[in-house]
């Protein structure tokens, strides 16, 4: 007979079995966000219109410049290596105008993100501006959230097939302009725009579009959230811009649990119960499809979509707004400690109430002046003096430059007489857009003369030298010093440019090297 | 009780790698997809890659990629590319004559590039980078010319040369040695006589008798003033500038025992455009006239 007692059973169990195989990767949860309406979402309605405004229209601001520049308000124009900014012209050795914009912005967003937070991934972001669009898109042409998910789950249909088709169709025709809305910046857009349909574009542009199409209708229609959670490290760099004293989005827990979602029946039966009502509705809102019950998170772009939605409900539970509130970690501190005397006992909303059922008088709001703390003013003065020396600069910069080069070999050329020459070549930069006639003259040198290759002039002095608008003229220069004025010397001199009519002037210290320099 | 159960992190419920180091141990979370999927296009990606171009080492060489593409290759059609759009300019060059050249600003400032480039290969072995020469090479950028600093004498000189033996047209002269035909007292004497020219002679006396050897012996190349004459490169000895010392004894030693250099013709080598483009490209150095 068999005992089925005498055989041991091992603790064994195989690594592939159902119970306990993982995926090799993770599926993207899909997310339907639920329309949101209150004070947040109409401002984000307006920061949408005016991003996006700014960054279709800009293009075509026209901005006179005169007939020797272009009339395009924004324009790098890389063909010629100019960038324009309405009224400032860049040339490629001023770049570092663009490099003190970076350091403004980079400085401006620890200024924003210690105040309020991360309010450029919630509101500006271009990443949330277009999920916001696409998903107004997909809104119009799917319904909102339950009928999205109905949808979704529903077997192909024809109605689903034209749906998808539709929804995706204007997703990128999207793409499709904001690509196209982005080489206008490089070229003149009207031109541009006709050449685009005409097919008379650069392939460059043709392939911009493509690229931007691209990124824009994956960004913002597949990837989401995904965007932000996996590939931005923003999220994570913000964390360190953030203290007690930054406004975010946060879920005060010390008047919301213990939530319920039976509050009359939970109070019959005599116990605690806070504002919140379970009702999931700051989750259904959520773009990122996070829980902001859950505390302060990596994913949490502080969009303040779930403030609307728990606000509208507070409404119409006859309850005060701000469950879900813009607050500061030290004021969420000083109430929690309100809340459980002293983090003593568990949570009791009643500690924060008055008798009427109002909050109580106890309870700590932002103020203001929070705003105004000694890590807000550093910055702040980082940025506007990064902001006043660019000013400074811009003001004060040079429209009229002169670069020399002296002849690397020969150095110098003893002529039959006995007098040295040296060769230089001169660069004139004419940095506005108009034609101007400068005077290049020598300074120091004594009895020496020079002239120009190629510039049919007698030997001088100086010379009158006649300016391309906006371009760099180059001259090779003759510096001739007759041998009675050949001595050991200083042999420095001065190039001198100067515009008689602007009385603008430039100069440029050179060497004139002679068969003593080669002695010593 | 299984390993896997006891592996799973207790406050996000999500599997750990099982190591720890230090209490501290490594969430095993899964990929997300996209990049998975992007980890796979790259794998793929490269196999074609490593198929369509030279990717795979052999013992001697390479598999060759079924796009034949080569390094090599593009360059030499770039170099095609680049010597077709200069063609047009290269021909102008060869046919227009050189003060035409000269004349014209694109056409100048191309040959004169071009010819730079003919230089460094060709000329700066001898004449130095800069084309500043040295001892016995000379110095192109100056004013002064042993057979004539126009652009059609440049032309002459560089295409046929100096002494060159291989080309009937060079140029030739060649100043006997009067080491043969004059005391060292008279060669001194002349030698302190050229001194004074341009400068104070060792000796008075000296120059004043060079005088009138300089003018029986001399004058017939190098002019009754010493200014030289260009026909038949004879050195001009009354200004600053000399081709092997400038001391009466270095001028003593060229009297006696005169050295001669030799420039070979460059047109058979490197054809009339090459050498149309060297000559625009010398007379742009400073000198010219």
């Amino acid at each position: 007979m068999l005992n089925q007692t005498e055989i041991e059973r091992l603790e064994a169990e195989a690594v592939n079995s159902a119970k306990v195989r993982q995926p090799l990767y993770a599926p993207r949860k899909k997310i339907f966000p639920k329309r949101a309406v209150g004070r947040f979402r109409s401002f984000k309605w307006l920061v949408m219109i005016i991003t996006l405004g700014i960054y279709y229209l800009t293009p075509w601001i026209r901005w006179d410049r005169g007939p020797y520049a272009p009339d395009q308000a924004v324009l790098v124009d890389l063909a010629n290596r100019r960038f324009y900014l309405f009224f400032i012209e860049i040339w490629p050795q001023e770049f570092f105008y663009v490099a003190g914009l970076l350091v403004m912005a980079g400085i401006g967003l620890f200024l924003i993100t210690s105040t309020v937070g991360r309010a450029w991934c919630g509101y500006t972001c271009p990443q949330t501006v277009w999920v916001d669009l696409f998903l107004v898109v997909e809104r119009a042409i799917e319904g909102d959230r339950n009928a999205r998910i109905k949808l979704d789950t529903a077997p192909w249909s024809l109605d689903k097939v034209l749906k998808r088709v539709l929804k995706h169709s204007i997703w990128l025709v999207i793409g499709v302009a904001t690509g196209g809305a982005w080489i206008f910046y490089f070229a003149d857009a009207p031109t541009l725009f006709v050449d685009l349909f005409t097919g008379q574009a650069a392939p460059v542009a043709y392939m911009t579009v493509a690229v931007l199409t691209a990124t824009t209708y994956v960004f913002g229609g597949m990837m989401r959230e995904q965007v932000c959670t996996y590939m931005c490290p923003w999220p994570r760099i913000q964390a360190a811009m953030l203290d007690e004293n930054s406004l975010t989005v946060t879920y005060n827990d010390w008047r919301g649990e213990p939530r319920s979602r039976h509050a009359k029946k939970a109070l019959a039966a005599g116990a605690t119960v806070g504002d919140c009502v379970d009702c999931n509705a700051c989750v259904a809102v959520c773009p990122m499809g996070i829980d902001i019950r859950d505390g302060q998170q990596l994913e949490c772009i502080t969009c303040a979509l779930c403030i609307d939605a728990c606000d509208a409900v507070m409404d119409k539970l006859g309850r005060e707004r701000g469950l879900i509130s813009y607050a500061t970690l030290s004021d969420y501190n000083a109430n929690m400690a309100l809340a459980t005397a002293g983090g003593t006992q568990a949570i009791d909303p009643a500690r924060v109430r008055r008798d009427g059922g109002r909050l109580s008088d106890k309870v700590t709001e932002f103020h203001w002046q929070k705003i105004f703390r000694p890590r807000t003013f550093v910055y702040f003065a980082a940025f506007s003096l990064a902001g006043l020396v660019m000013l400074y600069s811009l003001l004060t910069r040079d429209r009229l430059e002169v670069n020399v080069l002296h002849d690397r070999n020969p150095q110098f050329v003893m002529l039959s007489d006995g007098a040295i020459r040296n060769g230089y070549t001169v660069k004139l930069l004419n940095m506005v857009p108009e034609p101007r006639i400068i005077t290049l003259s020598l300074e120091g040198l004594p009895g020496a003369t020079m002239h120009a290759v190629g510039v049919d002039l007698p030997e001088g002095r100086s010379l009158d030298v006649a300016l391309d608008p906006d371009r760099l003229k180059e001259l090779r220069i003759f510096v001739r010093q007759p041998a009675d004025y050949v001595e050991e010397q200083d042999n420095r001199f001065t190039f001198v440019v100067e515009d008689k009519a602007s009385s603008e002037n430039a100069a440029y210290r050179a060497k004139f090297m002679t068969p003593e320099d080669g002695r010593r | 009780m299984s390993d896997t159960e006891k592996n799973i992190d207790k406050i996000s419920g999500v599997a750990t790698t099982g190591h720890e180091w230090d209490g501290i141990r490594e969430l095993d979370n899964p990929m997300p997809r996209w990049w998975v999927w992007t980890f796979y296009a790259t794998i793929i990606w490269s196999i074609g890659y490593t198929v369509a171009y030279p990717a795979w080492p052999l013992i001697s060489s390479a598999t060759s990629g079924l796009l034949g593409y080569s390094s090599r290759q593009e360059l030499a059609a770039t170099l095609d590319r680049v010597a077709a759009d200069q063609a047009d300019l290269r021909a102008a060059v060869g046919e227009k004559p050189l003060e035409e050249i000269l004349a014209d600003e694109t056409l100048r400032r191309f040959a004169a590039s071009a010819g730079a480039a003919a230089f460094n290969v060709n000329c700066s072995q001898c004449h130095g980078s800069g084309a500043e020469g040295s001892a016995g090479y000379p110095n192109l950028n100056d004013d002064d010319w042993l057979w004539g600093g126009d652009i059609e004498a440049i032309y002459q000189t560089i295409a046929h040369g100096v002494r060159f033996t291989g080309d009937a047209e060079t140029r030739f002269s060649e100043m006997p040695p009067f080491g043969d035909l004059l005391s060292a007292q008279e060669t001194q004497q002349i030698a302190a006589y050229v001194a004074s020219l341009t400068g104070d002679p060792s000796d008075d006396a000296s120059a004043t008798a060079g005088a009138s050897l300089f003018a029986d012996n001399c004058a017939a190349c190098h002019g009754e003033d010493g200014t030289g004459d260009q026909t038949f490169g004879a050195p001009n000895l009354a200004d600053a500038i000399w081709f092997y010392g400038a001391t009466e004894a270095d001028i003593a030693t060229q009297i006696r025992k005169p050295r001669h250099g030799v420039m070979p013709g460059w047109q058979a080598r490197l054809g009339k455009t090459t050498v149309k483009q060297l000559s625009v490209y010398v007379h742009s150095l400073g000198g010219a006239e």
